[in-house]
């Protein structure tokens, strides 16, 4: 599904991403770790296509298509979805207003009709259960004045109404109260397709409790350092980054 | 990157440039008595209406152009500008009869003038560069003793109201562009609306110009007698020219006791080009008086059109417990400048007024928002409350504001605000994640941010001001 090959990024021209590789099958879980400012969340904007990064070297195939080609938007109609480490806020405009002309822009993408209002309201109340969603933040502004939790779950509520074939969630668990973690994660796990696939970014080991991932990548200085099962995450937790980054560093000294 | 984005989204057409072909009667250029007393011989207009142009023009010549808005506007040479001009008729049999080419123009622009097809609920009076063409449903209101018609027949028919009420909220020697308009007025449309009469139909007036080089002076006079009851819509399109033309208007509204007047403008004059070439420029006096206890008055504007706007509509709070409301969208955008707001006076007790201002600025556009809240000595109790928003799309745009208060009476409470925000690329590509383009996330956060006053407006003219912001916008932001 997806194949990023030596993928080099730089953000105002200082080089972030230093040679990424990764392979994405189809009904994969795979979760990254790694320490503060490894290039996590920079390799989410390369994949969704954020401006503020230019990629140098490198290329991604996304279910045959040369991603790096694609619009922002064009990416998101092709299915991949992420959820921001911190979503932003935009006043004035109704969750419903947005949602609706996200779905409909989905659809007219596949050449299908736009939902009716009925529909529509229909599929949100759906799926608003599903993340157990207050209906008090769905006829707000998008995020404004959100707390950082109900962010959170907002980002898995739009993951949910869009039902990508790859989701990106960066750092959805941090912010959230124990039963918010639980019902993400369970949002997550429902929507989990033999067809889609889920690229989890995080610190805490206690959400891959939840989701189970399939293959675990140690991210550090802009790589993928060490990959392995659920088993790392544990290791990792127990013994910190210092262990990988002596490991990293070491050849390079010699 | 971020120039990228901004420079994108405003790059949408004007599709009201287009010109008509028809037969037109031009005065020439220039302006002096003589071609006053053209007009007003044109108009076979009564001595005293001839006198109230000659004093006004007399006075004009005293007068400087005024220098205080936050506007660079380039010299206008008066005596460049043909002050009549009227699409001639081709059969004079009857009164009714418009030119074909004038009935498509109208459709073209959306405005049908056979009754049929009208829009329903709407009655339309067609101005055309300076005569009123055509005036829909007169007969049906005018059952209800309303008078809806072009002002120069209201001279003809209704010369009592005309002379009693005209110049009375704006006088001839207000200002600069008010003046010249005194002397010079063309046409425009007339209300009356008669004691504890609801009016049934929204009135609206479309201005059209076709003609090049000449001015639009038009003239509209409202006047909504005890507990009456109207609403008020206006709309301006122009061709795509080179040169800059000239619109100077007035408009007069009258508010008795319980009466309340809403009026709306979607104004929509040619902007000029992205290079700043060509355009309208737009000196508008407009202002209202509640005259009567009770009484209401409301602007509600839009204003995405012109090179250049200049537009402050006002109220006057005579009457005890009377209130009036000034709601505004302006939207800037390539070279375009607007310096536009409203006054609001204070005279009567317990009056309230209330300012909602909502600037947006792209391109190089310039938006200045300017208030003045004046309260008199016995004015007790007035209230008002102002609140000023301005947007900024791109960092070459600039929006200021400059609210005067000058309170006068303790017991008033005069509040203001401001806030001033950006369109930032994180919001961009947060809805560029969701599938969203740039193109239609600028038109849902513009739309968001004007909803307030977009809401104000009737609904046929809500959808079309929605529709219209998502065009001025294009291509701003990419
Ligand atoms: N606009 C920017 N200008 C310069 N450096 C930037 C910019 N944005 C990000 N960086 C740098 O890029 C590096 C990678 O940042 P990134 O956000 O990808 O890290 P991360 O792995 O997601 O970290 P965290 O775990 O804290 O979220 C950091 O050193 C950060 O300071
Ligand atoms: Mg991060």
């Amino acid at each position: 599904m997806l194949e990023i090959k030596d993928l080099h990024a730089s953000i105002n021209g200082k080089e972030i991403l230093k040679g990424v590789n990764l392979t994405i099958r189809a009904g994969e879980i795979h979760a990254i770790m790694g320490p503060n400012g490894a290039g996590k969340s920079t390799l989410a904007w390369v994949l969704s296509g954020n401006p503020a990064v230019e990629v140098t070297h490198g290329e991604i195939i996304f279910n045959g298509k040369n991603l790096l080609e694609m619009s922002p938007e064009d990416r998101s109609r092709e299915g991949i979805f992420l959820s921001f480490q911190y979503p932003v806020e935009i006043p004035g405009v109704s969750m419903v207003n947005f949602m609706r002309t996200a779905v409909n822009e989905q659809r007219k993408y596949k050449n299908l009709e736009p939902l009716s209002a009925a529909d529509f309201l229909r599929l949100m109340r759906e799926k608003k259960e599903l993340v157990e969603m207050d209906n008090k933040l769905t006829s707000r502004s998008v995020n404004e004045g959100f707390s950082g939790g109900e962010k959170k779950r907002n980002e898995i509520f739009q993951m949910a109404m869009l039902e990508p074939k790859l989701a990106i969630l960066d750092e959805t668990d941090s912010g959230l109260d124990i039963d918010a973690l639980r019902i993400v994660a369970n949002g997550v796990n429902k929507l989990k397709r033999p067809d889609n696939a889920t690229l989890v970014i995080t610190h805490y080991q206690r959400l891959l409790d939840y989701i189970i991932p399939d293959f675990v990548h140690v991210f550090y200085d802009g790589r993928i350092v060490k990959t392995g099962d659920k088993n790392l995450a544990l290791e990792l937790e127990e013994k910190g980054y210092d262990w990988i980054k002596k490991e990293v560093e070491t050849p390079v000294e010699q | 990157m971020s120039e990228d984005i901004i420079n994108q989204v405003t790059q949408g057409e004007y599709k009201y440039g287009f010109t008509t072909d028809i037969d037109t009667e031009v005065f020439p250029m220039g302006l002096n008595e003589e071609i006053i007393r053209l007009i007003s011989v044109k108009k076979n207009e009564p001595e005293w209406l001839l006198d109230f142009r000659i004093k006004s023009y007399r006075h004009w010549l005293t007068m400087k152009m005024p220098t205080w808005a936050h506007l660079e506007i380039p010299p206008i040479d008066f005596q460049k500008i043909s002050y009549f001009a009227a699409p001639r008729k081709k059969s004079p049999k009857s009164m009714d009869e418009v030119d074909p080419e004038i009935l498509k123009t109208f459709d073209k622009l959306g405005i049908p003038l056979e009754e049929q097809k009208a829009l329903s609920g709407m009655a339309v009076d067609a101005v055309m560069d300076s005569i009123s063409v055509k005036t829909t449903f007169k007969e049906n209101l005018a059952e209800l003793g309303i008078i809806f018609c072009s002002f120069s027949e209201a001279v003809q028919h209704h010369p009592d109201l005309v002379q009693k009420y005209l110049g009375s909220v704006v006088p001839y020697s207000d200002n600069f562009f008010a003046t010249l308009n005194s002397a010079v007025f063309s046409d425009g449309s007339f209300v009356y609306i008669p004691k504890g009469v609801r009016c049934p139909m929204e009135l609206s007036t479309y201005f059209r110009i076709n003609a090049s080089n000449t001015g639009q002076f038009e003239r509209t006079l409202i006047v909504a007698d005890e507990d009456s009851y109207v609403s008020y819509l206006e709309g301006c399109t122009a061709p795509m020219r080179d040169e800059n033309q000239l619109h100077a208007a007035i408009v007069e509204i009258v508010a008795l006791k319980n009466a309340e007047v809403k009026y709306s403008t979607v104004q929509n004059w040619y902007p000029g080009d992205k290079e700043g070439k060509g355009g309208i420029y737009n000196f508008v006096t407009k202002r209202g008086i509640c005259k009567g206890e009770n009484s209401k008055i409301s602007w509600t504007q839009v204003e995405t059109g012109s090179a250049i706007t200049w537009k402050y509509p006002s109220c006057i709070l005579q009457g005890d417990n009377s209130s009036a409301e000034f709601y505004s969208v302006a939207v800037t955008n390539h070279f375009q400048q607007a310096d536009t707001g409203t006054k609001m006076i204070h005279l009567g007790k317990n009056t309230r007024s209330h300012i909602l201002s909502k600037g947006i600025s792209a391109g190089f556009g310039q938006n200045s928002y300017r208030g003045l809240v004046r309260v008199s000595k016995n004015a007790d109790n007035a209230r008002n409350f102002s609140q000023c928003d301005s947007l900024l799309l791109g960092d070459k745009c600039g929006a200021h504001t400059f609210p005067y208060m000058d309170v006068n009476n303790d017991t008033a409470i005069v509040e203001h605000e401001a806030t001033t925000s950006k369109i930032s690329e994180d919001q961009i590509f947060y809805c560029n994640q969701r599938g969203i383009s740039t193109e239609d996330a600028v038109g849902l956060i513009v739309n968001g941010y004007a909803r307030e006053v977009i809401n104000k407006l009737p609904m046929e003219f809500a959808v079309e001001a929605q529709k219209l912001l998502q065009i001025t916008l294009e291509g701003s932001v990419g």
